[in-house]
């Protein structure tokens, strides 16, 4: 848009939403303040300035609301200078309105505003609101707290993150309400990365370790998805002495999506310690996840058997794996069936197609003599699948006269 | 005339008087003998928040909307406003019929074999916005969010195909072509563009939202919360919590479903918010009792804020004691300190901050004490009637049988107390045989100052009409004003 056109027509515009009847105008208004405020001229911002901080203090709980969520975006555009003196009162009334609602967006608000502020002024402003917040007496705001608690860390500077929001983060781990501690357990690494190891043993894991043994299965698996991130930042030793005893206490939750939740981050352990340690463990719960009753649960680990393989090496894959990923390819679930055929594929593709006509190829050609008309169908599609990662070779000389006579299946339906 | 206008002001300032009540309007009323539709029957009533609506729900699915008849409209102007000016101030406001709309229709539940009714349950207005009026209404398993908006009807007129329209002459170019074009056998001498013109605005309801498969148990109450965001809606067992922008997900608040069904002994019967505190919710259960929850706390509500339940009455207990203990509707003042409950037989005002037992109560009819088991017989004793307090919380109103309804004074120290029949004639009352002494007093009261009506006493004024039950009423917010049904009539009152 031209500059003359801004003033003349998108700035009465503004204003004229801002003064709108209906809450709905004014709801608008807010989303547009910080694309107007910039080309405005001088007096015209100050006229901005002080219709921003009305609709701060609007009736309606919706504009209070819309204006608490483009705080952010509209005190960017603002020079410093005006910063302090508007922005900040704006921005207090709305950390203590009434309604939750409210008060829950102007925690994102924090983050944004930090980042604008000087250092001591950040310390001094927003700092004292964060640490209020995650004291607040609704739950949800709490909550909101624990999402933004490393933009807010980032945003507030390493030395008062050290002071003040260790303990209001540790207090949060510990809060009463689940979904506070669901939303605190989620965030343990990425927080962990800002200390040092040091004040992460010595504070956050004494709490991790009561996480992993919190009654809700929703906190364990919350931690589960993120615990392993912590071993590269702790550091060999540590990982050893803390966190494994909590990796294998979770790996044998009863709850599969604790379980899983651990399988799928292997990798970053294993870049730290190794997988030795963890390898005794991790068979029986891999067995058990592959036979458990709910088939989602079983389909969840077939997905992690490629990576689990490129860990854990050819020689493990080969003892214990290679007999349940033929089993699956049996499975009386459809999408199981299914999902073991891709497996073989992405095994074949990652062990090579030597390793896979020893190990994959044999078994599966024996299968295609199954009684179950369902099951020769599983193992064409494999046969379909394998057959371009092993080569044109293997798929004439065997794979083919295979499918040929499958071919004069009085039942198999589909042509591959 | 201005000085009467202000005699009369002076007179009317004094809210404490009591209200001398007069009939207002009536809509759909039944004329003598003719049947009451089961599908007319209306099954909720609502005011919007500045009482210049009227929405009412019946049992076959339909919302009707009513107006007050001096809403302005287009064509009034500066010449209406000086009239109005003129008129009287203590002149009531009459409502008129605005727009009426399918909201529900009867669905069948194929895993259980259940028909699920059409019928509203409850009617709850929203904010609104752009001039368009939004409300929420519910039957027993969905919650739809209907906006209302005044639409230009738009007409397309001067279309070719009119000969009226177009000049008809006779043309001896192209005649087979021309004569094709209307069936009449006119002809077109020039085509003219077809013309949209505005015509009056009408009314126009649209489904803006549907909350459905939320709710295993009959929806009781919907709630609106004060931050204009957020409803609940609650049913037998489960209290949810909504966004009115989000449709297809809900937050479960309170769930007092035991672990084996067996163990039953409590259901939700009514919720609602705070009037203006955002995280505040009270609900009533069938044992007499009313919670007061925190939504701040905890995610889960299972456990109360406060318990409000008034204390064991000594004194021999029936059969029936539980059943009429059980609360059929609550409602939050409009401050929000007090909130009014309606159990079988009586009307109970409590203070939220003294949950020791209500601030009073109000027996609504007392004479069915000994009636108790012949009303269990024909399953009147399970009847929910609702309550309703005024804006100034001063009274409240409440409905009982035979169509008659009972307004009290609640404040403190207030005796007042009136009963009127849901007609045109409200003073005209059945007089029910007083069955103790001591609540002679009541009834003279009421009897005396019927005196205007005499004649008006039903000659079976000893048999109450239980199936002619009062369950639905409503208060205007700003005027002593009351709506009720009864049956498929709705009476307007005003004091």
């Amino acid at each position: 848009m031209r500059e003359s056109d801004l003033v003349d027509h998108f700035l009465p515009l503004v204003k004229r939403l801002a003064a709108g009847e209906w809450f709905t105008a004014r709801v608008s208004a807010c989303g547009v303040f910080h694309i107007a405020y910039p080309s405005a001229p001088d007096t015209l911002k100050t006229e901005l300035r002080s219709i921003y901080s009305q609709l701060c203090s609007d009736d309606m709980p919706m504009v209070r609301r819309a204006a608490a969520t483009n705080l952010g975006k509209f005190a960017a555009t603002i020079g410093s200078a005006h910063l302090k003196t508007d922005i900040m009162p704006m921005f207090d009334d709305l950390t203590q309105d009434d309604q939750d609602s409210v008060r829950l967006l102007s925690v994102e608000g924090c983050a944004a505003l930090g980042k604008l502020l000087e250092p001591q002024d950040c310390v001094a402003h927003i700092l004292p609101v964060i640490v209020n917040f995650s004291q607040d007496k609704s739950w949800r705001v709490r909550y909101m707290v624990a999402n933004q608690l490393y933009e807010l860390c980032e945003a507030v500077g390493p030395e008062p993150t050290r002071t003040e929001l260790v303990p209001a983060y540790v207090r949060l781990l510990r809060d009463n309400e689940a979904e506070v501690r669901i939303a605190a357990a989620g965030k343990v690494t990425k927080f962990c990365r800002i200390l040092n190891p040091e004040l992460a043993i010595q504070h956050i894991l004494p709490c991790v370790k009561e996480l992993s043994s919190d009654s809700s299965q929703h906190v364990r698996s919350a931690l589960a998805s993120v615990i392993m991130g912590m071993a590269p930042v702790l550091g060999k030793e540590a990982t050893i002495e803390h966190l494994l005893p909590i990796f294998l206490s979770l790996l044998k939750d009863e709850f599969p999506d604790v379980r899983l939740n651990i399988i799928s981050k292997l990798d970053q352990v294993n870049q730290v310690i190794g997988i030795d340690l963890l390898s005794q463990s991790l068979l029986p719960a891999i067995v058990e996840l592959a036979e458990d009753r709910h088939w989602r649960v079983r389909l969840a680990i077939i997905e992690y058997i490629p990576l689990l393989a490129s860990q854990l090496g050819v020689g493990f894959f080969d003892d214990k794996l290679g007999a349940l990923c033929m089993q699956w390819l049996q499975d009386k679930v459809h999408s199981i069936r299914d999902a073991a055929a891709n497996n073989l594929k992405r095994l074949a593709e990652e062990f090579g197609p030597e390793w896979a006509m020893q190990h994959i190829v044999p078994q599966v050609l024996e299968m295609i003599n199954n009684p179950h008309y369902l099951y020769r169908m599983t193992i064409l599609r494999a046969v379909s699948l394998l057959a371009p990662v092993m080569g044109s070779e293997i798929t004439c000389s065997k794979l083919l006269p295979v499918v040929i006579t499958a071919s004069k299946d009085r039942q198999v339906l589909t042509v591959n | 005339m201005n000085g009467d206008d202000e005699e009369m002001v002076a007179a009317s300032v004094d809210p404490y008087l009591p209200l001398e009540w007069r009939f207002s309007q009536v809509f759909g009323e039944r004329s003598a003998g003719e049947e009451v539709q089961e599908v007319d029957v209306i099954s909720a009533i609502e005011f919007d928040h500045y009482g210049d609506h009227l929405a009412t729900g019946d049992r076959g699915g339909r919302v009707v909307l009513f107006e007050r008849s001096d809403v302005r409209n287009s064509s009034g102007g500066a010449r209406r406003d000086l009239e109005e000016a003129d008129h009287h101030p203590l002149r009531h406001q009459e409502f008129r019929y605005k727009t009426e709309f399918q909201s529900h229709d009867p669905e069948f539940d194929y895993l259980k074999s259940l028909e699920i009714e059409e019928k509203i349950n409850k009617i709850r207005w929203c904010q609104t916005a752009n001039g368009a009026l939004f409300l929420l209404s519910t039957n027993d398993k969905t919650i739809k969010y209907w906006k209302v908006q005044d639409k230009k009807m738009k007409k397309v007129c001067e279309v070719n195909s009119d000969p009226s329209k177009t000049g008809a002459l006779a043309s001896s170019s192209n005649p087979s072509i021309t004569t094709a074009c209307l069936g009449n056998g006119g002809v077109i001498s020039s085509l003219r563009f077809p013309v949209v013109t505005s015509h009056e605005s009408s009314p126009v309801a649209r489904c803006r939202r549907v909350y459905s498969h939320a709710h295993d148990y009959h929806i009781n109450s919907i709630s609106n919360n004060s931050d204009g965001e957020t409803f609940i809606s609650a049913d037998d067992l489960r209290i949810n919590l909504w966004n009115l922008e989000i449709s297809n997900q809900s937050f479960n608040i309170v769930d007092v479903k035991p672990e084996k069904m067996e163990d039953l002994s409590e259901v939700i019967t009514s919720a609602e918010f705070h009037p203006t505190h955002c995280n505040m919710l009270a609900y009533s259960s069938s044992k007499g009792s009313i919670r007061l929850l925190d939504l701040r706390q905890s995610a889960l509500c299972d456990s109360h804020s406060k318990l409000f339940e008034e204390p064991e009455a000594a004194g021999p207990k029936s059969f029936f004691t539980e059943i009429i203990a059980s609360v059929s509707d609550i409602k939050f003042a409009k401050e929000g300190r007090y909130l009014l409950s309606r159990d079988y037989m009586t009307l109970k005002l409590w203070d939220i901050n003294m949950d020791s037992g209500p601030v009073s109560t109000f027996q609504v009819h007392e004479y069915l004490k000994p009636k108790l088991c012949d009303l269990y017989e024909n399953d009147s004793i399970f009847d929910k009637f609702e309550c309703c307090i005024s804006g100034n919380g001063l009274r409240a109103a409440t409905g009982s049988y035979s169509n008659m309804f009972r307004v009290f004074g609640v404040s403190p120290g207030s005796t007042e107390s009136a009963t009127l029949e849901a007609s045109r004639n409200p003073m005209r009352r059945h007089v029910p045989v007083p069955s103790r002494p001591s609540r002679l007093g009541s009834i003279a009261r009421v009897v005396g100052r019927g005196s205007e009506s005499a004649g008006g006493v039903d000659g079976s004024s000893n048999a109450l009409d239980y199936k002619t039950k009062l369950l639905h009423l409503a208060w205007h917010p700003n005027e002593n004003s009351i709506a009720c049904a009864a049956g498929n009539s709705l009476y307007m009152y005003y004091a």
